[in-house]
This record gives C-alpha cells, structure tokens and sequence, in this order.
C-alpha cells in the first residue's frame, strides 16, 4: 500500500489550505520542476543524464540466481554485476553478499567505525515536500537558533565528546541565509575537528564560501532519482528543482570541499532503482573527480510529527541489508553511514558488514541537545525533523562498537 | 654475522618491520609492537588531529620512533601544512609524504610528491616519500634529499602482494637509498621475499589489521622479515634469481 502523506493543519487559513489542495490535487498547478529558478548555477555535466539512462534501462526481474552467483566471483564488480547484487535474484545470497562485503570493508576500512553527531540549527522550511516534517505546511513549532544558542548546543556536544558534527538547516534561504550558515561553521570550526553541511543546495561560489568557513563536507538527498515520482512528492519551493539537486555535489566539488555524500530516502519510489541510480551517481562523480571522498547513506523513511503512518513500504531490513552489501561491494572505497533512523541491532549487525560511519547523542530537533544530554528542562525548542529509533549517547556508542572489537574513530581528519 | 644495523634519517635500528598504526583498535597497537619487535610506527597526523578517549600517541611504546604521515594531503603545499603539525605535536622530524589525489585507489601522486620532498627537506625533515614505483621519480627524490624511498608493491589494502616486483628491483638495483617496499603486502610470505630481493625494510599495515590474531600475524611478519633479511645477506636469493652457474665455465677457452 502507498504512503498517504497530505495531512491538513487546523491552523492553516482558507486561503493557505486552497493552495495546498490545488497542488496536491492538480498536477497542472505546479511549476515544471525540471526548469531551473532564477539564480541557480548552471554547470556542465552530463552525469545525470548517464545516471537517469542506465536507472530507466534497468529491469531488475531478469537477474538470475546465476547472475548473482557470477558477480560474486568476479574480483570487481562491474555495474551489470552491481544490479544484479540488487535484484530480488540476490536476495537469497544475502549472506554470501555479506561475507564479501565484510571482505572489502575490511581492506578499505579495517576494523574502523566513525563516530559523528547531527546538528539541526533551524527547521524553518520554504518547501511542501509531503513526507518530512519540515515542510512548510506542516504544523510544528519553528525555530531558528541564535549564533549564541548555536555555540551553547556546540558546547554540550563537544563537551559529551563528539568531534565531527554534521549542521543541518530546513530549506530557506530567506529564514538561513548562507551567511547564517557561515557564521554557523565558523563557530563548528572551534568547538569541532571535522564540519559537514546539510543544508538546501547552494551555488559553486556560496559552497566556496562555506568550505572557507571551515565545512569541508556537504550531503544533500536526491529522496528519489525518479524524475516522475520527484514531480509528485515535493509541490512547491526550491528544491522542486530537480537537475538542480542533483548537481549539487558537483557545484560543493567545484567549490572546494572534500567530500560529498549522497543518498536517495528509501521507500518514496522503487527502491532498487533509486539504490542503484544512488550508487552510479557516486560511480561517476568519482571518475571525474576522483580526489573527491564519497560517502554513500541509506535512509529509510520516519514516521513524522502530525503523520505517524508514514513507513518505508517494502524495504524491509533484509532489503536494505541487500543494498547496502551491493552497496560495499561494488563502491568498496565509498563511506557508508547509518542514520539512527535505524535501530540499535540493525546498526550493530551492519557496522561490521558494511557500514563504516553511525550517528549518535543524535536529535533531530532544535535546541534541545542540553535537556537531551544532561536532562535539564529547556523552553522554546523546535520541533523534530522525523523520529529516530536509535537513542544511544555516545558513550554507549562507544562502548558498543568497541565490544565488538571494532575501533571507534571520532576524527579522521585535518583541515589544510 | 655480523650485526645488521638499518640506518635510517640518522638514526639506528635493527628491526626492518614498520607497522602501521591505522585501521586497528588502540588497545592492540602495543600488542602489535611487541610482537613485531617493530622499532618505527607509522601514524596519520589526521588521526592524532583528536581531543580526549583516543589519543593514539598514548599507546604507542616511548622507545618506537614515530613515523607521522601526510595521509589526507591532496597537493605538496597541504603536505608540508600536515607535516609542519605533525612537528607541532610532538611526534618528531620523521615525515612519511603521501599524496594521493585519488580516494578510490589511493595510489600515490609522484609529481607532487618530488615537490613536497623538496620542501620539507629543506624545512629540516627526515622525508619518507610513498611513491609508486617509478625509477625517475625515485631518482629525483635522491635528488630532493630523501632519506629513503618507499615504493608500493601493490594497491594499499589490497593484500596483493609484489605486484609492481620488477619495478621495485629496478629501484633497488640502481637507488642508493633504502628501499622501503610500501602498501600491498598481504602475507608474511611476500615480506620475506620482498627482502630477498634487497628491499631495506617493510611496511605493512591492512594485512596486520584484518587478521585474525592480530599480534600473532605482528610477530608471523616479524620472522619472515628477519628470514628474507638473512637470505638476502647471504646472497643465495639473488643468485638463483638470476640464473645458476655452468658446471664448465663458460670463459675457460681464453688462454691470456
């Protein structure tokens, strides 16, 4: 069964509901959301239109068992053997495609597991995409934090031991302006070793002033690589724009940063092909840039505040397991992280597989972190972003990862 | 025999395993070192880049000289920034360069690696270029000031072994310098015969951190580095590489 997402607000008036209705109900009411809008860069490249080609020609049901059973002796995996690795033919090989992953983890990895937290510094959002619980129609409680807030939040987090921090915004530029956002990351760079970004995708010449703020990584979700089903899910705002989110990457490389991550929200479309249209837009990216660090996340979707039904359909734990072994296997060298959208056994059993980088001490609302950490009461926050199932501190992260001899990383990195 | 000295950057050691400290838990470094009877660690400056819980310098053994690397440098100029920390925290003048401007194999770029030698020699380091395995190259890090070369046999964490073999000869047939075979060793087995073929010392780290036990295969390397030694000083290596000798000579038919 779909997802049913629209879910009207009391609070909205007549007018505000009217809109809201039209583009949920008339296609024709919406803005062609392959257009660009004014102000956003143009750059040239042909990577998604490579990454859309090979994602429409992909017919997942004529893999074989056979077809699974060869792409696992091959010593690299080719991208024909890769969407086999994906295909429902392979799910019965689970563990064979488990023990490999485990293998190429190991070679690129070791026995590392990074350790990271998010940020959520505002959660004001210009855009209605129906399954978040940012989006602008939604009624939750707003908030944007103040450069002294944001350094109090810095300030319980680095104190609880956390290094690399990952700062994300809802989508508006007029509520978190870049420069918002530069001055966010030039206090991160104090208080942190290694600073991310995921924020509304910006121009080449704004990631450049970020990167010289101190964030060196940015991640933005495609949600889905399916143009069509794009079209349906997010009515209104910037990130309608979907050649522009797409080149997103591109422009923070053209910008300076070093690494990129990329990820589609698993249960909006077909799952398999948005796994494999995900791992061919790192395939290519890396090719032509390859000094570029990749990283690679596997999101599933949360039930949200006002909408507790949304689920993620038919990736199931087995099915997001397949993708991310098919994921390791075909990208060995590619960071994976796991969100605590997943729980506790699944992020266990997956760090020593293929995952190679997991949150923790993670909120995903707005200015809570100190009620949060030390359970002190906090008045004013803003409301979260969508439910976490996983609420390990870091400590116990810690303790977690090390009991499986494994070894906690909390910084890899150096600012040059 | 007599006592077999590796000299490196001035300084003296009898052990010709350098370990690599990454992609393994702390608490098995020093457990490692023991076993390899390792005398150098490897370490990256950008792991070390840390605050509190995991300061790897705590379970490095005082005696072992630290090897800090520039893993994470793209160009010479970030390598010599890294490398100028590395001095800052104290791990010493020793300076693995490492430059790599490719995430996917991690291969070495030797362009700008010839550059950061330069500069970093002239800054008063005691410069260990990771390189791939090219006799031009090698000759201009002679050149740079160099204290040794470090050619990779095979791509990092690959276990592959002495893929780049003829190439490495070539450098330790016509380099002064100690030959550091770097990156791909994957079992004892290719330690050793690295050794045997002139190579001065061994890097290795992956094949040490996915093994099962991990300071038992520290202390299986530790052998097989000393065998391959021995073999090489002893000159049967080479001999049967290079083709056994005529039971009559060949030259006896010349009278003056």
């Amino acid at each position: 069964m779909e997802n049913s997402f629209f879910v009207d607000s009391d609070k909205l008036g007549e007018a505000a509901l009217k809109k809201k209705h039209r583009l949920e109900r008339e296609p024709g009411s919406r803005s062609n959301h392959m257009e660009y809008m004014e102000g956003m860069e143009r750059i040239s490249s042909d990577i998604m239109d490579k990454v859309l080609s090979e994602m429409h020609g992909y017919d997942y049901e004529r893999y074989t068992g056979e077809d699974v059973w060869r792409a696992l002796q091959h010593e690299v995996c080719s991208i024909e053997d890769f969407k086999a690795l994906l295909s429902p033919a392979a799910l019965p090989y689970l563990e064979e495609l488990a023990k490999r992953a485990k293998i190429e983890t190991g070679k690129h990895f070791g026995n590392t597991v990074y350790i990271f937290t998010p940020l959520y510094i505002a959660n004001y959002c210009e855009n209605y995409c129906v399954y978040c619980g940012f989006n602008c129609y939604n009624d939750i409680a707003r908030k944007k934090l103040t450069e002294e807030e944001i350094e109090k939040e810095m300030k319980v987090i680095a104190d609880s031991g956390i290094e690399e921090i990952l700062m994300l915004t809802g989508e508006s530029r007029s509520m978190s302006d870049v420069r918002y956002i530069g001055e966010a990351c030039k206090l991160a760079a104090k208080y942190f070793r290694n600073v991310g970004l995921e924020i509304y995708p910006v121009n080449s010449d704004e990631y450049r002033y970020l990167h010289e703020c101190g964030a060196d990584y940015v991640t933005v979700f495609q949600e889905t690589y399916d143009s069509d089903k794009y079209e349906t899910l997010h009515l209104l705002g910037h990130k309608r724009v979907f050649p522009y989110r797409f080149d997103a990457q591109e422009r923070a490389i053209l910008g300076g940063m070093r690494g990129v991550g990329i990820s589609a929200l698993l249960g909006l479309a077909d799952f398999r092909k948005d796994a494999l249209a995900s791992a061919l837009h790192v395939y290519y990216l890396q090719r032509k840039y390859p000094h570029v660090e990749y990283s690679l996340s596997c999101p599933r979707l949360r039930p949200i505040i006002n909408n507790d039904h949304i689920n993620p359909m038919d990736v199931h734990e087995r099915q997001l397991c397949q993708i991310l072994c098919a994921y390791r296997i075909f990208l060995p060298y590619v960071g994976i992280t796991v969100s605590s959208r997943e729980q506790q056994h699944f992020r266990d059993g997956i760090v020593k597989i293929a995952a190679t980088k997991v949150s923790a001490g993670v909120s995903t609302g707005i200015g809570d972190h100190e009620s949060k950490y030390t359970g002190t009461e906090e008045e004013g926050t803003g409301d979260e972003q969508f439910e976490i199932s996983d609420a390990r501190s870091l400590g116990e992260m810690y303790q977690d990862i090390s009991g499986e001899g494994l070894q906690p990383v909390l910084n890899d990195y150096v600012y040059v | 025999m007599e006592r077999d000295i590796f000299v490196l950057g001035g300084k003296e050691f009898t052990s010709r395993f350098i370990l690599g400290s990454g992609k393994y838990s702390m608490e098995l470094i020093k457990a490692a070192v023991e076993n390899a009877g390792a005398e150098i660690i490897t370490l990256a400056v950008r792991r070390t880049n840390t605050k509190k819980n995991e300061n790897i310098l705590d379970y490095i053994p005082e005696h072992v000289t630290l090897l800090p690397n520039t893993s994470g440098a793209r160009t010479a100029d970030e390598a010599v920034r890294i490398a100028r920390m590395a001095r800052e925290i104290g791990c010493g003048n020793f300076v693995k360069v490492e430059i790599m401007k490719d995430s996917k194999y991690l291969l070495p770029d030797n362009l700008e690696t010839v550059k950061a030698t330069e500069m970093l020699v002239k800054e008063g380091f005691v410069v260990l270029p990771y390189m791939y395995p090219d006799l031009y190259t090698a000759r201009a890090l002679v050149d740079a000031g160099a204290a040794a070369v470090m050619p990779l046999a095979s791509p990092i964490g690959s276990n592959k072994g002495l893929a780049t073999r003829e190439f490495i000869q070539i450098i330790i047939d016509e380099i002064d310098l100690p030959v550091i075979v770097d990156a791909g060793i994957g079992k004892p087995s290719q330690a050793c015969e690295a050794m045997e073929m002139g190579a001065a010392a061994i890097m290795a780290n992956t094949a040490i951190a996915t093994a099962g036990d991990i300071p038992a295969m520290a202390g299986a390397f530790k052998h097989a580095i000393e065998a391959g030694r021995a073999a090489y000083l002893s000159g049967l290596g080479r001999v049967l590489e290079r083709g056994a000798s005529a039971s009559d000579p060949l030259t006896g038919f010349l009278r003056d």
